[in-house]
């Protein structure tokens, strides 16, 4: 199976290649899987060297003359050590640019905290006009590159070494309505889907997929929210990231919003996402004791 | 300051504005520098995005009054608008923002931002084929402070891109001691020479002379 990280990359070359309004910006990080790329047209594949701010800025100079830039490294350098770049260069300026993230929080488990990224999405969130795509398959990661490269906002895609079982065909920008029920409404987002689907077992509960996480389908939401006020939000990222966004679209009627996600605190001990998974009770065990002990 | 005519209407333009963002010792040293720039700048008030123009990118952000008159005196917007400056009313703020002002490149006042985006201008260019536009970033000495300025000095000295023109106004404003910014600028492959930044003449054959590497004027005010 191709994973998320290696399609996004074979996705941007070909994209690349067709389109010669595209940009490429590395940080020394996936060389390999772009250079491609760079014997193609090195006018437009640039790979900055180590320099996360300066790769966002240089990608914000190719935008402001008329490029779609694509900028990848590793979440917590593309997210978080330049997000006044992509906040004021991007967002601010009212440009597009495609942000595609390898390592995902807890992806580069033995690597410790340094590598961890749980609060990427909740701090690109902050910036208005920005998009989130959280692909949970190698086939949906391809769709969602082709289909927002050049969508003229700043859009930030996050890859993972976590994949669901089988890809659903989805909608980009909306919520998939995977199965229905009375009794519980769950939004699984992107890699989460396959665990939380594992961890209804028997629970009657209407199922919404999401690959757009910012802005979240609020419309689709509010339509297909089953009756009762119980909800559940499933997310790969910090408890509590989407939350809000789910509490608007259901403001309507009355809810009661159980957040299940990655736990705010620094991860200390080195393992794979499998043993960080079972330890902070992400795991498919631990997803169905919370949802158990949430709707009694 | 050589106070020429073009000097003294562009003075009186500054003098329309107010406000504690005027950040008068910036907009002052900045004066001379952009004016004798944009009397050679390729660019065209009546059509501001037009692809084959030079781009200057004022990368520090701050005491835009300067730019602003510059910008006026050559026909980018109304004068008048120099009196509405930082008002509910005007589109001339504190900092400048693209989205508003005909002929600001980028919106800028956080600093180091600018000069990795002029890299990437510079790289987009040389994509285009736009071969003669050059690329003129304004810094300063104390903008200077900030690390992501010196990420993209790095890689466009290593990427040797000519298009390319730092213009650091060394008005002495940095508390951290920089020593000689040109010769910072040269370690890092950079063809750098400081000038008087008030000497129209000496200010003119700086931005004239070019290189096989990015070129740096270090004016000095």
């Amino acid at each position: 199976m191709t994973a998320m990280r290696q399609q996004a990359m074979s996705a941007v070359v070909d994209v690349f290649e067709r389109d010669e309004n595209v940009a490429v910006i590395m940080a020394d990080i996936s060389l390999d899987y772009l250079r491609r790329a760079v014997e193609h047209d090195p006018r437009r594949a640039i790979n900055v060297g180590i320099m996360e701010q300066s790769a966002i800025g240089v990608a914000a100079g190719f935008a402001l003359e008329g490029y779609h830039p694509i900028v990848h490294t590793l979440a917590p350098f593309l997210a978080e050590r330049p997000l006044e770049q992509i906040k004021l260069d991007f967002g601010y300026q009212g440009l597009g640019g495609l942000f595609i993230s390898a390592g995902a929080s807890y992806d580069y488990g033995e690597s410790g905290g340094t590598h961890h990224a749980g609060g990427d999405v909740q701090a690109l969130g902050s910036i208005p006009r920005l998009e989130v795509l959280v692909p949970g398959s190698a086939r949906e990661t391809d769709a969602l590159v082709r289909a927002s490269y050049a969508n003229g906002r700043p859009t930030y895609l996050r890859t993972s070494i976590v994949e669901n079982d089988a890809p659903l065909e989805l909608a980009p920008g909306g919520l998939t309505v995977v199965r229905r029920g009375r009794d519980l409404t769950v939004v699984a987002a992107g890699p989460f889907l396959s665990r939380t689907l594992a961890a209804l077992d028997g629970i009657d509960a209407t199922v919404l997929y999401a690959t757009t996480l910012v802005p979240l389908d609020a419309a689709t939401l509010a339509r297909e929210a089953a009756p009762a006020a119980e909800i559940v939000l499933v997310e790969p990222v910090y408890e509590g990231t989407t939350a809000a966004q789910v509490s608007a679209a259901l403001a309507h009627r009355p809810t009661r919003l159980l957040s299940i996600g990655v736990p705010r605190r620094f991860l200390k001990r080195y393992g794979t996402a499998e043993q960080h998974d079972a330890d902070l009770g992400l795991d498919v065990g631990g997803i169905r004791e919370r949802i158990r002990a949430f709707v009694g | 300051m050589e106070i020429t005519s073009a000097t003294a209407e562009l003075l009186e333009l500054i003098g329309r504005a107010s406000g504690d963002e005027k950040h008068d010792a910036s907009s002052f040293s900045t004066l001379d520098v952009l004016q004798v720039l944009y009397e050679m700048l390729r660019v065209d008030p009546a059509d501001p995005g037009w692809e084959e123009r030079d781009r200057f990118l004022l990368s520090k952000g701050h005491g835009p009054l300067a730019y602003y008159a510059v910008l006026a005196y050559n026909g980018f917007f109304p004068a008048d608008e120099l009196s509405k400056f930082m008002t509910w009313d005007g589109i001339l703020g504190g900092h400048p923002d693209r989205g508003r002002v005909p002929g600001v490149e980028v919106s800028t006042g956080s600093l180091g931002h600018g000069l990795p985006m002029a890299v990437g201008v510079a790289y987009a260019l040389r994509a285009r084929g736009l071969d003669t536009q050059r690329v003129f970033v304004l810094t300063g000495d104390a903008e200077l402070n900030e690390g992501s300025n010196w990420e993209a000095i790095m890689h466009a000295g290593s990427a040797q891109l000519a298009n390319l023109t730092a213009i650091v106004v060394d008005n002495g404003s940095s508390n951290v001691r920089l020593g000689e910014i040109a010769a910072k600028l040269r370690a890092f492959g950079w063809d750098a020479a400081g000038v008087d930044g008030r000497d129209h003449d000496a200010l003119r054959e700086a931005y004239l002379h070019r290189s096989d590497r990015p070129t740096a004027v270090v004016a000095v005010v």
